[in-house]
């Protein structure tokens, strides 16, 4: 057993950083705890050390530290968090600590937050088909488990509404197996906070899940540390006490800004729009723990939330998450503001994984060359619409006008729905053929004559 | 050779500094800390060495043991590669799996090769023969699909005293003893060699072959030599992967270096679960037995994604030097800049654009350079073909890592998202991508087309240019004011797209063209066109034209006429020919 070592003062305060010198035996990414002269413990973490300097960042802020009565115990250990299945039902912070008020939950292992790389080697391919009951997404973007799949959105629009009605009505069609929702609050509104604990309880989902909250006012460094302890549960949940486990993760864009904030105060070099340039790597530590493993039941399914700033997908919190997760669920501003809920912009919208969870025995044998089809419709429709802005409509032939009456109907029958509608896939894709009979029977180029012999609706 | 050892002072994420090291060489292999993890030396300053690891760096601490190997950072290249899958320094990550479990630990450590199994080892080579470097010294049949050639170290040369007979061995075991001024070496069917230093070759030759991937867009329009360098940039999205995947699978070398490098876990699994079932299209043998996995997916030590591009360009080499036909895709070249951007930040290095290093360009221009076709040490012929998808941010191709890489490969598939948006696969763009290996190849493809591939690929590229003209000129006027002879260029060009350029992955047919099924697909098209040009100077409407059930189906051919049943497609040709003229005759 290692003695833990404590220094008196520290060098240098910095935004959320201390610097302490003359340690010795201090190892790199160990837990410190920082006692400021009113005896209040904080918790902190080794970032560097460089010649007898070890610089600190300290999760709940340095808000009140001095650099002459501060005392600092490195605890020769990395940060853990104490994992059970109790802890379902209950409300934390970012470090795994209780919030609800309620007494810590029994302890069945204490983990260490960063984890270990998933050996690729050891991966299980997912191939089971979520069924979200939301059109947009089993139809044309389908979730499967042990996917990460983010929504990609902007402030002011309803990404928070979706994700709970993903969160509530997501399921596996013909299976009753142990289910589990980890929300992760990171640096969202106080009252975004309380609409999901309230939507939570209403639904019955709150026994099922586990709630982890940093908030806009809550420290930034802590706010680094939320994702890796929320996941560290879901890892325990999902591949020792073999849980599906749905992780939602909102709003990464503010973990980003923590992560520039703190970069910023190590004075890093700065690479696009002042990010770090390990913005891709931290992500993908966050990203890549989801998935599922060979031989075991549970799996792990991400839905991060990112607020694209001034709605530009190229910025790099977007752009870098795009390349690591599988796909985008992209909303629309546009779509939003004509009233259509949930405004999935289908277009730029993808789910890598979607190809392997449908078709015969999954979904429908008819799921892809459908899905594949509205797809190069709408995307018609859309340049016939801004078209016809310039020529106007009679310009058009009357093909091109069956488009535009298609991109319409599609937009409102079958992207729409309510937020407490659950449709099956059957009525999706029941809705899908109604769209497409709007269209001429030889227009369907990417859909085999049988299917169309079996759905197409003669008018 | 004395052992240095020093202690370590400084650690920054994968950066470590260690003091009292004088004597430690550039790029050497260090083992750091009680853990003794895996790194190398990037930087010497006096006493002090700055080292990068390959491992995570958590809990290290100052005043632990920095220790040199004197050796520098390498792989081992013998029988055991194919079919193997290893992270960026050549780990295998499933002998890691057996020891350690799902979750990779830090400081593990494993032959790269296997050292227990025997390999049929025969002999090509007799005793008292001189012997130089990369001649072939006997040969081990690694997998159904290939022969393994077991060369002798390109440094090592000298007059055979003792060759093995044939029978089964390990690759520890010595198979020959070669004699040079006095000094005798030990071979051993495995050799060692440093991954940042090119293997040597006797000549290089310009490329005359296309590698045929069977993907239309691609042998047909962009065609790769066989030795040529390609990049495939595109935003997240465009299918980057998917067509890598592709290439990977149906490409017609004769081994696949494939290297993940940053990217998804998931994909690598999708390929460690498809590639067993995929089906060599000569053989029939599973893909797998052609294959090299390099997995370094984006959440592993960033230093070895930083490593597995240079670990698997060696191995390339390495079977390029058995005379064989290599094809290696790196997916992603931009991780693999972006490691080294985050290296050089922990270095504190001066950045230039974008806070990438100086040295990115000619990092870049090193790897490139080592794809090529030679004239092997042994006197045959091998090729090594870079495949480097590229991922700009923001799909932007004007960010330094596109950039740079345009200056060093001669081909460019442009991936466009709006292609993708519009499920156009591969979203390939065939206005903004280009090949130079056109006239190199010109003469083989010639020879397979009746002499007619240079002339077909350039009217239907211009039909497809003019169908971009004519878009602009559409969104001014609408489409109906367009006369009859443009109408029909727009209906032709959306054929070409649909039924020639768009190619579905995942359909068991279309999947992969025959070069023989891509002539005669092209060749009807164009027919069509010129019949149907015929048909319209004759008063007949190109709607009309276009409304033929036929033409309808011939968008479908792609996906319904096997490769073997490409007669099929004259035959249809005629029937569609057969409606045009009854159209005119009505």
């Amino acid at each position: 057993m290692q003695i833990s070592m404590e220094y008196r003062g520290v060098a240098k305060i910095s935004g959320p950083l201390i610097f302490v010198e003359g340690i010795s035996n201090v190892g790199y990414d160990e837990l410190v705890e920082i006692k400021s002269e009113d005896g209040v413990v904080r918790k902190g973490r080794v970032l560097e050390i460089n010649r007898g300097v070890a610089a600190v960042e300290v999760f709940e802020g340095t808000s009140g530290l001095s650099t002459t009565k501060t005392s600092v115990k490195f605890l020769g250990k990395p940060l853990t968090i104490a994992v059970s299945t109790e802890m379902l039902g209950r409300i934390f912070n970012g470090i795994g600590e209780p919030m609800d008020g309620g007494p810590p939950p029994f302890t069945e292992d204490y983990r260490d937050v960063n984890g270990l790389p998933m050996n690729p080697y050891s991966r299980d391919y997912p191939t089971q088909f979520i069924q979200t009951g939301v059109s947009a997404i089993d139809g044309m973007d389908t979730l499967v488990r042990g996917q990460k799949l983010p929504l990609f959105s902007g402030s002011g629009l309803p990404h928070n509404l979706i994700a709970t009605q993903i969160a509530r009505q997501a399921t596996i069609v013909g299976e009753e197996t142990g289910f589990a929702v980890i929300f992760v609050a990171m640096g969202i509104k106080h009252d975004e906070a309380s609409f999901f604990k309230r939507s939570f309880e209403e639904s019955g989902a709150l026994k099922n899940s586990a709630i982890f909250l940093n908030l806009a006012d809550d420290p930034p460094v802590e706010r680094l540390v939320t994702p890796r302890s929320a996941l560290t549960l879901a890892e325990y949940l999902a591949f020792e006490q073999d849980l599906h486990v749905l992780v939602i993760l909102t709003d990464m864009t503010n973990y980003a800004e923590a992560l520039r904030e703190i970069s910023a105060a190590r004075e890093e070099v700065p690479s696009r729009k002042g990010y770090p340039g390990y913005l891709y790597s931290d992500f993908a530590s966050i990203y890549e723990r989801a998935g599922r493993i060979k031989g075991r039941k549970g799996s792990i399914t991400q839905m991060p939330v990112l607020t694209m700033p001034n709605d530009d997908i190229t910025h790099p919190i977007p752009d870098l998450t795009g390349y690591i997760t599988e796909g985008q669920i992209v909303i629309d501003r546009d779509l939003h503001r004509r009233g259509i809920y949930p405004p999935i912009n289908i277009l730029p919208s993808l789910s890598r994984l979607m190809k392997d969870g449908i078709g015969k025995g999954k979904t429908r044998e008819d799921h892809a060359p459908v899905a594949s089809q509205l797809y190069s419709a709408y995307a018609r429709a859309q340049d016939l619409r801004s078209l016809s802005t310039i020529i106007g409509e009679e310009g058009l032939t009357d093909k091109d006008r069956d488009y535009l009456r298609f991109g319409e109907d599609f937009e409102k029958r079958f992207l729409s729905q309510r937020f407490d509608e659950n449709r099956s896939l059957d009525t999706t894709l029941g809705l899908a053929w109604k769209e497409l009979s709007l269209l001429q029977e030889s227009e369907l180029t990417r859909i085999a004559d049988k299917f169309i012999k079996m759905y197409y609706q003669h008018p | 050779m004395s052992i240095i050892s020093g202690k370590i002072i400084k650690i920054s994420g994968p950066v470590v500094q260690a003091e009292g090291v004088s004597g430690l060489k550039m790029h050497e292999l260090t083992m750091v800390g009680d853990m003794e993890l895996i790194g190398e030396v990037v930087r010497i300053e006096g006493d002090i060495a700055t080292v990068q690891v390959y491992e995570d760096t958590g809990g290290l601490k100052p005043g632990e043991k920095v220790t040199g190997s004197g050796l520098p950072l390498a792989v081992e290249l013998g029988p055991g590669l194919l079919e193997g899958i290893f992270d960026g320094i050549q780990r295998p990550l499933n002998v890691i799996k057996e020891m350690t479990g799902d979750f990779i630990p830090r400081g593990v450590k494993a032959n790269s090769l296997n050292r227990e199994k025997k390999w049929h080892f025969v002999p090509t080579k007799a005793r008292g023969e001189m012997v130089t470097g990369g001649e072939i010294l006997g040969t081990v049949k690694e997998t159904p699909l290939i022969e393994h050639r077991i060369l002798v170290p390109p440094n090592v040369s000298g007059v055979l005293d003792y060759i093995i007979k044939e029978g089964d061995y390990t690759i520890e075991e010595i198979v020959a003893k070669v004699t040079k001024d006095g000094t005798t070496k030990d071979l051993k069917m495995y050799h060692r060699w440093p991954v940042r230093e090119p293997r040597p070759y006797l000549e290089r030759l310009e490329p005359y072959e296309p590698l045929i991937t069977g993907q239309r867009i691609i042998d047909m329009f962009f065609p790769v030599a066989k030795g040529g360098a390609i990049a495939i940039p595109g935003g997240f999205g465009t299918g980057k992967t998917i067509t890598s995947h592709q290439l990977a699978a149906w490409s017609d070398s004769e081994i696949i270096v494939y290297i993940g490098c940053g990217e998804r876990g998931n994909e690598m699994t999708e390929v460690l679960l498809t590639f067993p079932e995929w089906r060599d299209p000569k053989s029939g043998r599973p893909l797998m037995e052609r294959t090299v996995l390099i997995a370094n997916t984006s959440n592993m030590p960033v230093s070895a994604r930083e490593a597995s591009v240079y670990t698997g360009i060696t191995i390339a080499e390495y079977f390029r030097d058995m005379g064989y036909n290599v094809a290696l895709m790196a997916d992603s070249t931009s991780r693999w800049a972006e490691a080294l951007r985050e290296i050089s930040g922990r270095l504190e290095e001066m950045p230039a654009e974008e806070g990438y290093p100086s040295y990115l360009s000619s990092r870049l221009g090193e790897f490139y350079e080592r794809a090529g076709r030679a004239k092997t040490l042994n006197g045959k012929y091998g090729s090594a073909t870079i495949i480097g998808a590229v991922s700009p941010p923001g799909g932007d191709f004007s960010e330094p890592v596109t950039v740079h890489t345009k200056r060093f490969v001669r081909g460019f598939w442009a991936l466009d998202s709006n292609l993708a948006s519009m499920r156009h696969y591969p979203a390939i763009n065939w206005l903004t991508s280009y090949s130079d290996y056109v006239d190199y190849v010109e003469k083989w493809w010639n020879s397979h087309t009746e002499g007619k591939w240079k002339e077909m690929r350039i009217r239907a590229l211009d039909i497809l240019k003019k169908e971009d003209e004519l878009k602009e000129i559409i969104r001014l006027i609408g489409p109906e004011a367009l006369p009859e002879p443009e109408k029909l260029i727009m209906e032709v060009a959306r054929l070409l797209r649909e039924g020639f350029l768009q190619q579905n992955a995942y359909d068991p047919i279309d999947t992969y063209s025959s070069p023989e099924k891509q002539f005669k697909l092209l060749t009807a098209m164009l027919t069509f066109y010129d019949e149907a040009s015929k048909a319209v100077s004759k008063g007949i409407t190109a709607s009309k034209i276009a409304a033929l059930p036929s033409v309808a189906d011939m968008a479908k051919l792609r996906m319904s006429i096997e490769n073997e049943k490409v007669a099929e497609i004259d035959i249809f040709l005629n029937k569609v020919l057969d409606e045009i003229h009854k159209l005119e005759a009505s």
